[in-house]
């Protein structure tokens, strides 16, 4: 099993403030990692570093063997990841298709196939009827799905998705878990998610921060029985519980 | 000594005129472009006061220093209201829209005041001339020689603009409005949320902020003259001082402008005025793109 | 969606063609440097209505290219064609250079850098007078204004010039709109971040719009000279940066034909009330304020979001 991604030693300070200290963490090739923990506990700005959207403090990244530290964000999304924001994020003046081409473009030539591939993308996550919609009258459940359709599009090696589920209603919810399994496939998945649900049924392995750091990792039933874990989403303090 | 007592007069107007531009950057994040107008405004209506009034100098000059300021503040707050607050301070509209009351005031008052530039004479004017020491043979030697000398108006321009950005300083951090426009600049919104009238806290600042190019002008007048155009430099200069002495921060801008106006007469003394603000406009430029925070600015954003 | 695109502007283009054959002297006069103008507002669009980069320094670019060609002229001995080519190049390097340097800002920040960038460009077209002549600039001679053989003092072979210019500009944003590379820049006005995280390199496409515009603007300022025989201080003072951020915001900011309708009315508006008063820059203040707080997205943009959502 290669490993894709991993970080050795990666911190980030923000005035005193350890948002995130030291962490080691490995994610082998075609795996669906889930990353829980409580708020507050580093996840989003771990992710930023791996994308190169907040420098590190200290510390490495490491995507497919290469040293992708000192790499600005839009190189390391040229090296086949991609991420979806916590907060919707879309182009609200342009088409629901223009959206979807945006993310498809880099690394497609013709527009024919560009129009292939966003017509595919938007099918998978069931927003194929609206292609000529402009994105900012969409609903915001279908604003996340659209962010997702951008993720698929790009059609990356690793695909992260911060709490993709956000705001989803249940039958949304259901057809998600059943595209995660379906996009495993093709390629690695890191997946920032609450809802339990989610985690238990789609992650391969669940790795859980608290306070900056790595609390457990381990397979979702093993997650579900660590006593730590259980203690830190309880709110009290980690150590104290054990 | 004469150069930097003049450098001294120009630069208290100076602070004044942009500690105005800099509180309403400061708490409004809004870029006042119109800013050099209210100064404008500030002059030309100190001229039809006196002009008005007639009698002894003092009389018009004591009366435009309290009517102008506040007349100015009054069709800021109007400008506040009517345009800036409906574009929602949205940065960038608000510069476009700044821009276009720039051009009104200046166009409405080359239809009504005219091309030409008027001067208003100071309320007193006494020589005062001016000691000099030299080293001689004889030892140290102090005397007046004949054509050093400054007028006691300038020493009041000076004095009386101390005497204001003390009284800003004090309004800022000793009083209720200086707290309400302090809570309002850190956040907005919490400032909404905690019932801090904040479409009221914005239409006095704006207001203080052009008032105060008013009162810069109304002190200036009577050394320089009124004239529709003559807002143009006093804008160039309170951007360059508070992008330098950092945006919004009050003390940073009166040590730029005081070091700017002072070191202005240096700089001139070997290059032309032109060159040295040609020299300046580059010097802003670039410290805004690789100092944001300005020269005398913290680390902090 | 293209071809009734192509109609719009093709027919444009058109009408302009026949209405140099009917048009009275001094409208037919005002028309041909309204298309040499609407091609600096074009150009301005590029930056503005397309990227997002709200500059107020614009008539440094514009100064870039008709000084570079007026002084090449003047004191280079050059022919127009060669002229106009330093005009172009001028453009080329002081927008590159400008770029580099002010795109480390951004918002209000780089509205005050290009507009300070723009001022000391004005000063200095001032300090050095003895090449310049400074305020009063300098008159390029009738007999020195032919391209390839044609006068172009000549009211009709001017307004084709014009028309050549302003339909080779019009084709360019056309085209660009159209381009992967114009795409990108409309997904950077819309949403900066969120482009960057899609794999492209945002300050490379930013500098590319800005050398683009910067270029256009500068072969609009040396055709202005050429085609008007006059070289000026004026053209690089902060009026001349203002007037296109107008044009735009009057006409519609993002479309292609939007440049034109507000050149076309602002110039006539600001012709009519200069008639009746001298304070006719009156008229730009009172437009900019309410186009500010009743239509920010001008004419074009109002017949997009109102009729014709193709309108590119």
């Amino acid at each position: 099993m290669t490993v894709l991604l991993s970080t050795r030693g990666l911190s980030k300070h923000f005035s005193g403030l350890h948002a995130v200290e030291n962490v080691d963490f490995d994610l082998p090739a075609g795996q669906i990692r889930a990353l829980i923990g409580p708020n507050g506990a580093g996840k989003t700005t771990f992710v930023g570093m791996l994308c190169g959207r907040i420098t590190p403090s200290a510390g490495a990244v490491i995507f497919d063997g290469q040293d992708i530290s000192h790499l600005p964000a839009h190189r390391r999304i040229r090296l086949g990841m991609a991420y979806t924001f916590q907060i919707t994020s879309v182009f609200p003046g342009l088409s629901v298709a223009e959206n979807v081409a945006l993310a498809a473009r880099p690394h497609l030539r013709g527009e024919a196939e560009v129009a292939a591939a966003v017509q595919d993308a938007l099918d998978r996550v069931g927003l194929g009827g609206r292609t000529g919609q402009v994105a900012g009258d969409l609903s915001y459940g279908h604003q996340r799905l659209l962010e997702i359709a951008m993720g698929i599009a790009q059609a990356p090696r690793l695909l992260i998705l911060d709490e993709p589920t956000q705001g989803l209603s249940d039958g949304e919810i259901a057809a998600f878990k059943a595209l995660i399994r379906d996009l495993s496939a093709t390629t690695t998945i890191l997946l920032i998610e609450h809802n339990m649900s989610v985690v238990m049924e789609t992650a391969d392995m669940v790795t859980v921060m608290n306070f900056g750091a790595i609390l457990a990792e381990g397979r979702p039933e093993e997650i579900r029985a660590d006593p730590a874990v259980q203690a830190a989403y309880l709110g009290t303090d980690a150590d104290a519980g054990t | 000594m004469l150069a930097t007592l003049e450098g001294a007069v120009t630069a208290a107007v100076l602070a004044l005129t942009a500690v105005g531009l800099s509180l309403v950057f400061g708490v409004m994040r809004v870029v006042n472009v119109a800013h050099g107008e209210f100064f404008m405004l500030g002059a030309v209506l100190a001229w039809w006061v006196a002009h008005l009034a007639g009698g002894h100098a003092a009389v018009g000059f004591g009366l435009a220093l309290v009517v102008a300021p506040v007349l100015v503040g009054l069709i800021a707050a109007l400008a506040d209201v009517a345009v800036l607050k409906r574009v929602g301070y949205d940065p960038e509209r608000t510069i476009v829209a700044t821009i276009g009351i720039l051009y009104i005031i200046q166009q409405v008052t080359l239809m009504t005041y005219g091309p030409d530039a008027r001067p208003v004479e100071p309320p007193f004017n006494t020589r005062i001339p001016l000691p000099w020491f030299e080293f001689t043979d004889q030892g140290f030697a102090l005397y007046w020689p004949w054509g050093l000398s400054t007028t006691s108006y300038k020493l009041a321009v000076i004095g009386a603009s101390g005497v204001v950005l003390l009284t800003v300083r004090l309004l800022m951090t000793r009083t209720r409005i200086g707290l309400l426009m302090r809570a309002t600049q850190l956040d907005r919104e919490t400032a909404l949320a905690f019932g801090i009238p904040v479409d009221r806290v914005y239409a006095v600042v704006f207001a203080i902020g052009a008032g105060l190019a008013a009162l810069a002008a109304v002190l200036i007048v009577p050394i320089s003259q009124a004239h529709y155009l003559m807002g143009g430099d006093p804008l160039l200069l309170s951007f360059i001082v508070v992008i330098i002495g950092g945006l919004g921060s009050l003390p940073g801008t009166v040590v730029a402008a005081i070091l700017i106006r002072l070191s202005d007469g240096i700089i001139s003394v070997f290059f032309s005025p032109t060159l040295a603000k040609i020299l300046a406009t580059l010097l802003v430029a670039l410290v805004l793109v690789f100092r944001p925070q300005g020269l005398f600015g913290g680390a902090r954003a | 969606m293209i071809s009734r695109s192509l109609a719009l502007h093709g027919g444009l283009i058109a009408l302009l063609c026949v209405l140099q054959f009917v048009l009275p002297a001094y409208h037919h006069g005002n028309l041909a440097r309204i298309m040499v103008l609407a091609t600096y507002a074009g150009a301005y669009n590029i930056m503005f209505g397309y990227t997002g980069l709200l500059s107020l320094g614009h008539a440094l670019f514009f100064a870039a290219g008709m000084y570079g060609m007026g002084l090449a002229m003047q004191h280079g001995g050059l022919s127009p064609a060669p002229a106009m080519a330093v005009g172009l190049l001028a453009g080329l390097a002081v927008s590159a250079v400008l770029g580099v340097l002010a795109l480390r800002t951004a918002g209000v920040a780089f509205m005050i850098v290009t507009l300070m960038f723009a001022q000391a460009g004005y000063l200095a077209i001032l300090y050095f007078g003895n090449w310049t002549r400074g305020d009063e600039g300098f008159v390029i001679q009738q007999a020195e204004r032919a391209l390839a053989g044609i006068d172009l003092s000549d009211p009709t072979n001017r307004y084709f010039a014009a028309l050549v210019l302003f339909a080779l500009g019009m084709g360019l944003t056309l085209r660009l709109v159209r381009s992967r590379f114009g795409r990108v820049l409309v997904a950077i006005r819309e949403n900066e971040e969120r482009t960057r995280m899609l794999g492209y390199d945002v300050f490379a496409h930013k500098l590319g719009a800005v050398i683009l515009s910067g270029t256009l603007s500068a072969v609009a300022g040396a055709a202005y000279g050429l085609l008007f025989g006059y070289v000026g201080a004026t053209f690089g003072a902060v009026q001349y940066s203002i007037f296109p951020l107008l044009w735009v915001l009057l006409g519609g900011a993002g479309t292609v034909i939007g440049p034109f309708l507000g050149t076309l009315f602002m110039f006539y508006l600001i012709d009519l009330s200069s008639g009746i008063t001298s304070a006719y820059m009156l008229v730009a203040g009172v437009a900019l304020v309410l186009l500010t707080l009743f239509a920010p997205q001008g004419l074009a943009g109002e017949i997009r979001a109102r009729l014709w959502r193709w309108l590119p």
